[in-house]
């Protein structure tokens, strides 16, 4: 287990509590963008590639900016690119860096039915462990935000770490620390959040966006990366973030509900395995039919299995 | 050795039993967040050799600089102490880790001859040599010693002269020593370090 700057709040699929939680105080990290300062320059997108030793490769061209139309396995972080026209006519471009939003409360963790290999750290960090992941993809269903990618070859999935590695050792992440524009800051939760109210509140007050707000969507408990936004009224200009992101309720459904009961359920199992033997007694070889004895006679007119049939015969 | 089923069972529990009560856990440790790649590299401060903001960079490279380690560079970043960029850099200052290991980088002079389609390697020697006898012959072609209306300017019309940014203030003053001293007046260089 890590220690120091990593302490781990939840695993995946893991029965019982998180050994060794809670002995530690620790202030939760964010990352805090503000798309209003972003010019697209992708610094953070190289920094990232280049920081998690990922290939350089090819990038597509769709008649916008975007390096690509979204992250991959190997490409966790992107700038989203979208030509909004005003209800004046005005133009805007919009610019935003779409990484794992590190959620509070993670749908990919609460999908994955795999012991492990999705962890929270009790700063916010959601990191996935490839080493437990068995491959089901689950977690990409359960994200509001489409972001965990599956490498066919590998069989796991991979995303944005927030640079655990850095932020374990007390660097910030590599995407922070390369931004030019300083749209992009990294430090404590709270000191992000109140950046970000600084900052849309002067958006409101003296740059012409009433309807600037900050995105840190309730419900799914806050995200530990932060947008400063134009207008928090319409987030899905921003190349599609969810204005009321959900974790799909059959994750829900089942590790809330479905699986305790059927754990309580299957305690039952060994008392009832019990009783039958104890009222039916062990279950005996069967002699073949036609042989006389207790056993079950074949229902009229039905074949009698040809395994069974080979097996009394031997 | 013989072992009767018996004593197989009771070595078994019992052992079992044994490691369950002194705490022996064999399960799994949940996270193993990755080592910091740069946790003993050999930090070397640079200077990004793009435009004229001369961004400080820091070069990481594997080993202590003991002799027998051949350095070789794994990452680059911003250099936090570095006055102009205080540790930011750009997309092209970010990706300096491939402009130096790269397979299409430069290590040796490499020179096009007129009328040519490709590039061919030269020596330093050889390269230093046709270049003092270039600059030699254009000076003598094109020095202008009086203007049109007889003033003394001793010039160089043909030669001009344009320095990178990853030059120096010192290095930058020889520049001009040397250029002014063959006449040049094109001078230009993009350095801010």
């Amino acid at each position: 287990m890590p220690t120091g700057m990593l302490q781990i709040r939840a695993i995946s699929a893991h029965p019982g509590g998180v050994p060794g939680r809670g002995v530690q105080r620790e202030e939760e990290v964010c990352k805090y963008i503000d798309v209003t300062t972003c010019i697209g320059c992708k610094a953070c997108e190289v920094a990232c590639v280049e920081w998690n030793d990922m290939p350089f490769q090819q990038t597509t061209f769709d008649n916008t900016y975007q390096t690509m139309p979204a992250t991959q396995w190997n490409y966790w972080n992107l700038i989203k690119f979208h030509e909004h026209q005003r209800d004046d006519g005005t133009q805007m471009w919009l610019m935003r860096k779409d990484q794992c939003m590190h959620c509070e409360d993670p749908g990919c963790l609460r999908a994955c039915p795999a012991d492990g290999a999705i962890v929270q750290y009790t700063n916010g960090i959601v990191d996935f462990q490839q080493e437990n992941c068995i491959g089901c993809q689950y977690c990409v269903s359960g994200c509001p935000f489409d972001i965990p990618k599956f490498n066919s070859a590998t069989k796991k999935v991979y995303k944005c770490t927030l640079c655990s590695d850095r932020v374990g050792q007390g660097l910030e992440p590599a995407c922070i620390k390369s931004c030019p524009t300083g749209c992009l800051k990294f430090g404590t939760k709270s000191d992000m959040r109140a950046l970000a109210d600084a900052r849309a509140k002067q958006l409101r007050d003296h740059s012409g966006f009433p309807n600037a707000g900050v995105y840190d969507p309730p419900s799914i408990g806050g995200t530990h990366v932060i947008y400063v936004l134009h207008d928090i009224t319409k987030p899905e200009l921003y190349g599609g973030l969810p204005a009321n992101p959900q974790i799909p309720p059959t994750f829900t459904v089942w590790k809330r509900f479905a699986k305790p009961i059927a754990l309580v359920l299957s305690l039952f199992a060994a008392p009832v395995a019990f009783f039958h033997y104890v009222s039916q007694g062990p279950k005996e070889p069967q002699p073949p039919p036609g042989l006389g004895g207790p056993g079950p006679s074949p229902g009229i007119g039905a074949k009698p299995a040809p395994g069974g049939a080979d097996r009394v015969s031997e | 050795m013989h072992i009767s089923r018996r004593a197989f069972i009771q070595t078994t529990v019992i052992g079992g039993a044994g490691l369950s009560a002194f705490g022996f856990d064999v399960g799994p440790a949940y996270a193993q967040a990755k080592t910091l790649k740069i946790q003993r590299t050999t930090e070397t401060r640079s200077t990004c050799p793009y435009c004229s903001v001369s961004c400080g960079v820091i070069i990481h490279t594997l080993g202590d600089r003991a002799k027998n380690a051949i350095p070789q560079v794994v990452h680059v970043e911003g250099d936090p102490d570095h006055p102009i960029n205080r540790g930011t850099l750009c997309p092209k200052g970010a990706s300096l880790e491939q402009d130096i290991v790269n397979e299409r980088r430069l290590l040796k002079p490499a020179v096009r001859r007129p009328g040519s389609d490709r590039w061919e390697d030269i020596s330093w020697d050889q390269a230093i040599a046709e270049i003092a006898d270039r600059v030699k012959k254009t000076r003598d072609a094109t020095f202008v010693e009086k203007d049109q209306r007889g003033r003394t300017v001793n010039r160089c019309e043909g030669i001009a002269f344009t320095g990178g940014c990853t030059d120096t203030n010192e290095f930058n003053y020889l520049v001009v020593k040397t250029m002014r001293s063959l006449g040049v007046v094109y001078l230009e260089n993009q350095a801010r370090v």
